[in-house]
């Protein structure tokens, strides 16, 4: 008789943590190259389409590039928010309120002002647009015990038809002759990019700054410890004279206000206006939860795992058009890869022994 | 069905990840008797049981009931062969009825209607045992005494001869544990045979016919109870002389560190449980509450510590009001507080051994500067705890949820008491501990008395009671029943206090 054990893993290292993570990608894309054999595609010609589409050329990897900030800083504020056990599944609306909220500012002094003082204004506006957004769970969950889970996840539909609200109704801009959408931002108001490129570097640069700051606060500063305590037992935080509700507070700010600025990178990085939601972020606050996850909840590491992911966003979106896959396909890829991700940890947290016999 | 007659342990041998649990262990009990199994924490014991139960494989080793060579690979085996066991922690669903519960976990449930055609069968088994319950509450609504009746009727209708109890007195009162014994008593003289794990000696004293020994996950010694003493017993157990009598000299009176003026605290269902009560704790002294539990002595701690509302009335640390402060205001005050469920509020489980060694001073000059932790100071604050409260770890760098109970009771006492707080509020400080850590606890209590700390110290146990404190005040339903010096011969009358049948 086979007999399947599960015990406690009694230590644990950061090496093994590592190859945990490799082992449930590479068990993730054999998973993957099933659904491609399904569809009729050789996998491996698809999984290697994929990064060659990505990182294998100079174009794909400046959209890469391009695609990773968002993912950074979005990842980069789940990491806090994750790491207090509170489960922001948020921050593709708190993204969303960020660009309405630059938007707002952009078209209103943008024409006025100089474009050092309107940029940081921007995504001034951007960071308190989002963690307004993100402040409402944190509040619910205080105040009246509501599961930021479902309150987090409703409050993106909400901000996703306000903003649907806004560019069909009083927002609509005469340059777009009827056509839903805001006037195109001032050109003082635009993000400089990268000649060549979509790279809208100073986006670009608050993302790694952050992801440093991140780090060193999580690991290094009281409030960080506070974070972690609280995040391991709250109750032992109570004890500790932890105040929660203030703690609390920050880390959905800060998280949700890291989404918000990713909103403005969007805005008057890419797109130069406001449009509809699902143009101005492809899920970015959804991927983005998988990019902390894939960091083991590591600032830093979110910088790395943001590259990946933004990496298959470009890399799907290249095989969709030359292998005539449908639309979805980098959603799966997406999800196997979380959910692999997932079954990882159960195995870097637990040992499993397997033997044959009574 | 065959019933046991003698159960045998031959040689059992078990270790975990190289670690020996069990060494080369030999034990037998016999029917109609009642085997005590004492050691330390993390002697072996529960490991031994849990082989027994078929939880785990032994190395090597055999069992034998009534001289057969048995195997038993799952709980469903040790059931078959008459085998029951009752875990310190019990297995049962909060929000299901008595009899829901046991229809669980009986093999012979019927598959329709399973709570009234059981009902009649665990009424006359409850009635044989002299058991009282109420089939259709809910669990929740049970005390922790009751919920074990719950269990024991579970693996008596099992038809467990032998019954295995993980540290059974461990969540019981005084009157409960009474109740529980005559239960046993009553089952011995049916044939049943029952091994306890405890590390208590008066329990293996009252209770039990032989007692047999682990130490480190070897048999140190067996014997009947009759032929020995408690002293005896604590020697072979820890392998060395125990104090029984820590010397308690007498000192000044000091200052009056804690002020309790009239409060009124409020409990989980929001009625008071804690009644306008006031008192003063001072240097030099330990300040014994004893009494039953959930007469509001929880609550009370709680309330000065502040984890707790204080609905009225006011309460005084060195002179500093700190009624309804945050637990942070309150330490700076001067208030450390060991907690009675210490796995629950005392540490972080996930953070490093380091971390934890600044739950609640980590915003301590010394610990950090600014917005930031001195991370050296904080490891050598923690190398140094580890050093002189003797709590066991390879390295600093362990998560805490890997030491044992003890050890992380002795991590959380040397946190507590190496800041020398003027007041320190204990509760059940060494509820859980074995004999040489009470032993080393009770005397760092002593210490920082004898330093001019002064000490509130919440226990059950009252000879440790009786053994500490300078004043020992009696609680029941919210209020003080008497407050005696450690001297008064009314003390005799404890018991009578506590159950409220007497009042000074």
């Amino acid at each position: 008789m086979l007999r399947i054990k599960v015990s406690d893993r009694a230590t644990t290292t950061g090496l093994r943590s590592f190859m945990t993570n490799i082992a449930s990608l590479v068990a993730g894309l054999c998973a993957i190259g099933l659904i491609f054999v399904a569809c009729g595609v050789n996998p491996f010609y698809a999984i290697s389409k994929i990064f060659m589409g990505s990182f294998g050329s100079m174009y794909g990897f400046k959209e890469t590039v391009t695609k990773a900030i968002p993912l950074i800083i979005i990842g980069g504020g789940l990491t806090l928010a994750f790491r207090s056990r509170f489960w922001n599944i948020g921050a593709e609306g708190q993204l969303l309120m960020g660009a309405i909220f630059s938007t707002w500012v952009g078209l209103a002094w943008g024409p006025n002002l100089p474009s050092w003082a309107i940029v940081p204004l921007m995504f001034a506006a951007g960071f308190l647009g989002g963690a307004l957004w993100g402040l409402i769970p944190a509040i619910l969950k205080i105040r009246f015990s509501i599961n930021e889970v479902i309150s987090t996840l409703m409050l993106n539909y909400i901000c996703a038809e306000f903003m649907t609200l806004l560019i069909v109704g009083p927002w609509k801009g005469r340059s777009r002759f009827g056509f839903p959408g805001t006037d195109n931002l001032p050109e003082s108001a635009i993000l400089g990019v990268i000649s060549g490129s979509r790279i809208h570097y100073v986006t670009l640069i608050l993302a790694l700054v952050f992801a440093v700051i991140l780090a060193v606060v999580v690991y290094k500063t009281r409030f960080g410890y506070e974070v972690r305590v609280i995040g391991e037992n709250p109750d032992a935080g109570r004890y500790a004279g932890i105040n929660f509700f203030k703690t609390s507070l920050i880390v959905m700010a800060v998280s949700g206000g890291m989404a918000g600025i990713a909103g403005v990178g969007e805005v008057a990085g890419i797109h130069h206006y406001l449009t509809y939601p699902a143009s101005i972020s492809s899920g970015y606050g959804f991927t983005a939860i998988i990019v902390a996850w894939l960091a083991k909840l590591n600032p830093l590491y979110a910088v790395v795992s943001g590259l990946f992911f933004a990496g298959i966003l470009v890399g799907g979106d290249a095989i969709q058009i030359s292998l005539g896959l449908p639309a979805a396909t980098v959603q799966i890829v997406n999800g196997t890869l979380l959910v692999f991700l997932i079954m990882g940890d159960f195995f870097f947290k637990n040992k499993i022994t397997i033997r044959w016999g009574k | 069905m065959r019933k046991i007659k003698k159960l045998e342990m031959r040689g059992i041998s078990k270790s975990f990840q190289g670690n020996p649990a069990n060494r080369d262990i030999n034990l037998t009990v016999n029917s109609g008797e009642i085997l005590g199994l004492l050691g330390e924490n993390g002697a072996g014991k529960t490991t031994l049981m849990n082989i027994l139960y078929g939880l785990y494989q032994p190395d090597s080793g055999q069992i034998l009931i009534n001289d057969e060579e048995v195997r038993l690979t799952s709980p469903l085996d040790s059931i078959h062969h008459g085998i029951g066991m009752v875990h310190q922690h019990f297995m049962l669903v909060q929000n299901h009825s008595v009899l829901e519960n046991i229809a669980l976990g009986y093999e012979k449930t019927p598959f329709f209607f399973p709570k009234i055609r059981i009902r009649d069968k665990v009424v006359e088994f409850a009635r044989r045992f002299n058991f009282a319950m109420d089939p259709t509450m809910k669990i929740w609504q049970l005390s922790a005494g009751e919920q074990q009746r719950v269990e024991i009727i579970k693996a008596l209708l099992n038809g467990a001869d032998l019954l295995i109890l993980d540290e059974p007195t461990s969540v019981l009162t005084p009157q409960e544990i009474e109740d529980l014994f005559h239960i046993l008593k009553d089952m011995k003289a049916q044939g049943h045979m029952v091994i306890i794990i405890t590390h208590k000696l008066d329990e293996i004293m009252d209770i039990c016919d032989r007692v047999t020994v682990i130490q480190k996950g070897t048999v140190v010694g067996s014997a009947d109870t009759a032929t020995m003493d408690k002293r005896s017993l604590a020697r072979m157990m820890i392998g060395r002389e125990v104090l029984f009598n820590a010397e308690r000299e007498q000192l000044p009176k000091g200052d009056t560190v804690l002020k309790v003026d009239g409060i009124t605290v409020k409990g989980d269902k929001g009625t008071p449980v804690v009644k306008n009560m006031s008192f003063e704790v001072y240097e030099n002294e330990i300040f014994g509450v004893a009494g039953v539990a959930g007469n509001g002595q929880r609550e009370l701690g709680e309330a000065i510590t502040g984890i707790r509302a204080i609905e009225t009335g006011r309460v005084e640390v060195k002179g500093v009001d700190t009624t309804n402060m945050s637990p942070r205001r309150i330490y700076d005050a001067g208030l450390s507080h060991i907690p009675e469920e210490r796995i629950r509020f005392g540490i972080a489980p996930g953070l490093f051994l380091y971390d934890n060694s600044i739950l609640k001073q980590h915003h301590l000059k010394k610990f950090s500067k600014k917005l930031f932790l001195e991370y050296s100071q904080i490891r050598d604050h923690a190398k140094s705890l580890v050093e002189s409260y003797r709590v066991s770890t390879h390295s600093i760098d362990v998560q805490t949820k890997n030491l044992s109970g003890g050890n992380i009771q002795k991590l959380i006492l040397g946190r507590e008491i190496s800041e020398k707080p003027p007041l320190l509020v204990a509760s059940h400080p060494t509820y859980g501990l074995d004999v040489g850590a009470t032993e080393y606890l009770r005397e760092e209590l002593l210490t920082r008395r004898r330093e001019g700390g002064a000490i509130l110290l919440f226990s059950e146990d009252l000879e440790e009671v009786m053994k500490l404190c300078d004043r020992i005040a009696v609680m029941f339903e919210g209020e003080f029943v008497g407050v005696l010096d450690s001297g008064d011969p009314r003390l005799a009358d404890i018991g009578l206090m506590m159950a409220g049948s007497l009042r000074l």
